[in-house]
């Protein structure tokens, strides 16, 4: 990234950020420097974490193209009301984690932390009804491994539906738990008045991280519940 | 390129925006599941994450800034898909033509 015009050692900079923002790390020119490098390590992150779930994604692809008819049958097991409800809580927190971040940059700190809550009760609801959804594939003996059992043919392919199932809503799950941690800490920032209009960057990127494990679902939603819906 | 990212960390879109887009989510959920139960042959998969790209296009979009974003984002953004596709392409063309499993 190219560097400010070198100033005179004598000569101040005006167009240089007041270097006595408390924010601003060292190594930086100016926050908007600093705040362009944290965007761009979390989209970095967010570019391995694509290849992370891609596996998986593979995987189910793979044995989808194979199974068709298996996977059709154990798709419909799950249930499409729980699924859809899911799908708009999980995008309503997505909603409230944009508007939060939008009320730290115009620098309103009470509807910060209340539109933080809010999404954070969201994830938490998404999660309760992701609980239910576990257990009753538990009670049906659908959980691969735990006294398997698949009224349909083929009980075998079945299985590796419901593996694939467990693992990829799994570490979805996994991750909402993590921004739900991250976003802890973000509010107990935001209480103590760490963000201003200037230098909001934990908030946006945070925001990243949150709206990344919504499209994930975007996609794990068709994946799982939709697509074999028809037959 | 330090003026555009300056002007990229300080842009606030109307609050407004984020609703139109939320709406159009909350639509194209209902969409999807409604359409997922007439049966369109081939084409049921192929709707079903066609409205996946697009409500993730929009949350990329717009609640996650990237059209207001540095064009180095946007290589990073796009270097994600990319190797995705590359990933999901090359693995279903190995397996189509070893003719295994099925």
């Amino acid at each position: 990234m190219p560097k400010h015009e070198s100033s005179s050692a004598l000569v101040p900079d005006e167009n240089a950020a007041p270097a006595s923002d408390p924010a601003l790390r060292h190594h930086f020119d100016d926050l908007a420097q600093q705040h362009e490098a944290a965007t761009l390590g979390m989209w970095l992150f967010l570019a391995t974490e694509v290849m992370f779930f891609g596996g998986l994604f593979s995987a189910y692809m793979i044995y989808r193209v194979w199974y068709p008819g298996t996977w059709g049958d154990a798709s419909r097991t799950l249930d499409i009301t729980l699924g859809t409800v899911n799908t708009i809580v999980l995008i309503t927190s997505s909603l409230t984690m944009a508007l939060a971040v939008h009320a730290a940059a115009t620098n309103e700190r009470r509807k910060v932390m209340s539109f933080l809550v809010v999404t954070m009760v969201l994830g938490v609801a998404f999660l309760g009804i992701k609980s239910f959804e576990y257990y009753q594939k538990f009670a049906e003996h659908h959980v691969p491994g735990l006294d398997f059992r698949f009224e349909g043919q083929a009980p075998e392919r079945a299985n590796l539906f419901f593996s694939l199932y467990f693992a990829m809503t799994g570490l979805h799950a996994l991750h909402m738990i993590i921004g739900l941690g991250i976003l802890s800490v973000i509010l107990y920032m935001a209480w103590r008045g760490r963000f201003t209009e200037a230098w909001h960057t934990p908030v946006e990127i945070s925001g990243l991280y949150w709206h990344f494990v919504d499209i994930i679902w975007i996609f794990l939603f068709p994946l799982l519940y939709l697509v074999d819906r028809h037959r | 390129m330090n003026q555009q990212a300056h002007a990229a960390s300080h842009v606030i879109v109307p609050r407004s925006m984020y609703f139109t887009i939320f709406a159009a989510l909350i639509v194209l959920t209902g969409l999807t599941t409604f359409v997922a139960f007439f049966d369109l042959g081939l084409a049921n998969p192929i709707v079903a994450l066609s409205i996946a790209v697009l409500k993730a296009s929009l949350v990329v979009l717009f609640f996650m800034h990237m059209k207001y974003s540095s064009r180095l984002t946007w290589i990073i953004g796009g270097a994600a898909v990319f190797w995705l596709g590359i990933l999901l392409v090359l693995i279903l063309s190995d397996y189509a033509m070893r003719g295994w499993g099925g």
